[in-house]
């Protein structure tokens, strides 16, 4: 095949000569002594979830499941938000009377224009990261395509209190079937996003929505 | 509008670039610069503690961190094919490149076959390394940096001056300016808000209309090929979902393993680089989603050797390699904060800069090999580096490294060349006691010019920049030899 393919690994072989004969990738240990577990109570990993997204300057609330439609419509009617990005499989119960629904669906996938025009997305999740206040979106259910929650300048997500994971480890243990089995975009979401850029001075919302509303239901 | 630039070593005229001693003079002098980057780094550092203090297991991250690196540089052959493997079976493409001539070739015609005439670009510094934005220009492409900070310094004709926060070095007042100048933003106040708001305004339409991005990757995975990038800003993401064609350019050393090795690169790299928790924005994919109509239809990614495996071929010095790009090194580090990135001369500047770019060039470049002595070998860079790097151990054996290649390698010119006659002479002498009392005897008479009340103020010519700022003691009137001689008789005889 091509040449460079094959030069490079021969440079790479002959650079690691000093590695032993019989030497397999596995044989180097890799101690992993680290946390892979919270053993906090689960009321402490939700309550320190929400604790951290906000400190990211995001908006959090937390609702009963069966106030949620209501808190959706409240958050919603705050923003003035008149034409809202659905994904596909969310639940209906949610959407609010009074706002132009805008779905994207197999059938009609919304143009980026659309999407650029819309006034905001609301989605639900896939996890939640109480130890980095993180968002976990897998284009799955209720999610949907990365583009939806990128062009609109608002995005309200909804995170179940049993979507909550206490570290790091914990959220990428789950996603790992995911990622295996459909190979599903992943995408982490801390806070909405930022710079700091010019003399270091935080700015919120540079390039996706520049507001972050989140629903913890439970 | 261009600022001039002196070559730097990735550059085609890189023997000429200047040393770090000849630059670091020049940022010495900038005053606004000493400033802006006495803030940042003090700011970055005293953040990035409090980041780190909060994780009772930040210690055993590390050394998982350095152990998966070290997994990978060891066979990063058999990685390398598991990762041309599970790309190639999600759908993506993988291409070789030897050198920046290649990579940039490769990845020019991947926009050409799309008659691109416009790319997005989310920042790369592997893309910086084989000066692709110039290459680009040159075949009728333009490429847009999308990085606010980017976007201020190719709009100013400059170069980064931090790995992390490009343009550290200007202030509001000047990207205001520059706003107004080149995006003809009016009525622009020089409220860091406001300005980012024209930057997104104008990169906005760009995004909308690119057919083809290019980024670069924090990691990619050899067993499920998929690849990370890790931003803040949104133009990451941007880049890697809208335009149809996505191109990334990564290093062949950013390879890591498995899946769940992202648990330990995405707790050590945020925390590290910019002191949070999490960065706003981490965006995995796995080659293309066609059917979902989630993000590109085609993905390339191209492997980049451009000198990582000769880094690679030195047991000591490829360590450099585990590096994860997090800028903590030169957060802390005390000769960073005083010279700016700039005296570097390199897309990699501070402590890892100065072991990696010599190295990734190669030994023999006035320049870069000047990179390994600056530093006062504080040690503060290994202390913080996640993937615990042993960066004044390299920077020790690559001084060796210069020194020995003047020696051996620098034909006729090196065996004239003062320092090296110089240290072959005293290494005769220091070995033969008859020519070392000698010379020592030689140097008593002859110190008299110079030695005033038992110090030498002033050495002369060549010497002088030992005494710049401290005296030497001058040599005493009897050595410690000879005072033992005429104390008990001959030192043979001595009773010790």
């Amino acid at each position: 095949m091509s040449t460079a393919r094959e030069e490079i690994l021969r440079r790479v072989r002959r650079a690691t000569r000093d590695v032993p004969e019989g030497e397999r990738p596995e044989d180097v240990a890799v101690e992993r002594g680290y946390r892979k577990e919270d053993d906090a109570p689960r009321e402490e990993v939700v309550a320190r979830f929400a604790e951290r997204v906000a400190e990211y300057k995001a908006e959090v609330r937390r609702v009963k499941e069966a106030d949620l439609p209501e808190a959706i419509g409240e958050n919603l009617k705050e923003r003035a938000i008149e034409r809202l990005i659905v994904p596909p499989g969310l639940p209906e119960e949610w959407l609010p009377g009074g706002v132009e629904v805008l779905r994207d669906d197999e059938e009609r996938r919304l143009t980026n224009e659309e999407l650029d025009r819309s006034d905001g997305a609301l989605t639900g999740c896939s996890l939640g990261i109480a130890q980095t206040g993180t968002i976990v979106l897998d284009a799955g259910e209720a999610q949907g395509r990365r583009a939806l929650t990128l062009l609109p300048d608002y995005h309200l997500c909804v995170v179940r209190e049993d979507q909550v994971v206490g570290l790091v480890p914990e959220a990428f243990a789950r996603l790992e079937e995911t990622v295996k089995g459909e190979g599903r975009a992943v995408t982490f979401i801390s806070g909405p996003s930022a710079t700091s850029d010019i003399e270091l001075n935080r700015v919120e919302g540079v390039h996706g929505p520049r507001t972050l509303e989140v629903l913890i239901s439970g | 509008m261009t600022l001039q630039r002196s070559p730097d070593a990735f550059s085609a005229d890189a023997g000429k670039t200047p040393t770090f001693e000849q630059s670091a003079k020049v940022s010495l002098a900038d005053t606004q610069l000493r400033r802006n980057l006495g803030k940042a780094t003090q700011t970055i550092r005293a953040k990035r503690a409090a980041a780190v203090e909060e994780m009772p297991d930040w210690e055993r991250l590390r050394e998982a961190g350095r152990a998966l690196k070290e997994r990978v540089t060891r066979h990063l052959d058999e990685y390398l094919l598991r990762l041309e493997e599970s790309v190639t079976r999600a759908g993506g493409h993988v291409h070789w490149a030897r050198d920046a001539e290649e990579s940039n070739r490769i990845i020019a015609g991947i926009a050409k076959a799309h008659d691109a005439e416009e790319v997005v670009k989310v920042k790369s510094i592997a893309t910086d390394e084989t000066k692709l934005n110039e290459y680009l220009e040159g075949e009728g492409i333009t490429a847009h940096e999308t990085d606010l900070a980017e976007l201020i310094i190719q709009l100013a004709g400059e170069t980064s001056s931090h790995i992390l926060v490009p343009a550290i070095h200007k202030n509001r007042a000047e990207i205001r300016e520059l706003f107004k100048e080149k995006l003809g933003a009016r009525g622009l106040s020089d409220d860091p808000s406001d300005l980012t708001n024209a930057a997104r305004l104008y990169l906005r339409e760009k995004f909308l209309k690119a057919k083809v991005g290019i980024s670069g990757a924090n990691f990619a995975v050899a067993e499920t090929g998929t690849v990370c990038v890790v931003e803040s800003e949104g133009n990451g993401r941007m880049c890697t979902t809208l335009p149809p064609v996505l191109v990334t350019l990564m290093g062949i050393e950013k390879v890591i393993p498995a899946w769940r090795d992202y648990e330990v690169f995405m707790q050590l790299l945020p925390r590290s680089s910019t002191a949070e928790r999490m960065n706003p924005y981490t965006s995995f994919w796995t080659g293309v989603s066609r059917e979902s109509g989630d993000g590109p239809n085609e993905f390339h990614l191209v492997l980049l050797d451009n000198g990582r495996t000769g880094v690679l071929a030195d047991e000591r010095g490829r360590q450099a390699l585990s590096c994860i790009r997090c800028s903590a090194c030169l957060n802390v580090c005390p000769v960073y904060e005083r010279t700016g990135g700039h005296a570097y001369n390199s897309v990699y500047p501070g402590p890892i800069g100065a072991i990696l770019t010599p190295q990734l060039v190669g030994i023999g470049k006035p320049g870069p090999d000047s990179l390994p002595y600056a530093s006062s070998l504080c040690g503060a860079c290994y202390e913080v580096c996640p993937v615990k790097i042993n960066i004044p151990e390299v920077l020790i054996h690559l001084r060796g490294r210069v020194t020995r290649h003047k020696q051996d390698g620098g034909g006729l010119k090196g065996r004239l060349d003062p320092e090296n006659a110089a240290m072959k002479t005293m290494a005769r002498v220091f070995s033969d006691r008859k020519l070392y009392e000698g010379a020592q005897k030689a140097a008593r008479v002859g110190q008299w010019p110079l030695a005033r009340d038992g110090a030498i103020g002033r050495l002369p010519g060549r010497l002088a920049g030992w005494t710049e700022s401290r005296d030497l003691k001058a040599i005493p009137k009897q050595t410690f030899r000879e005072w033992w001689k005429a104390r008990n008789g001959s030192p043979e005889n001595g009773s010790a």
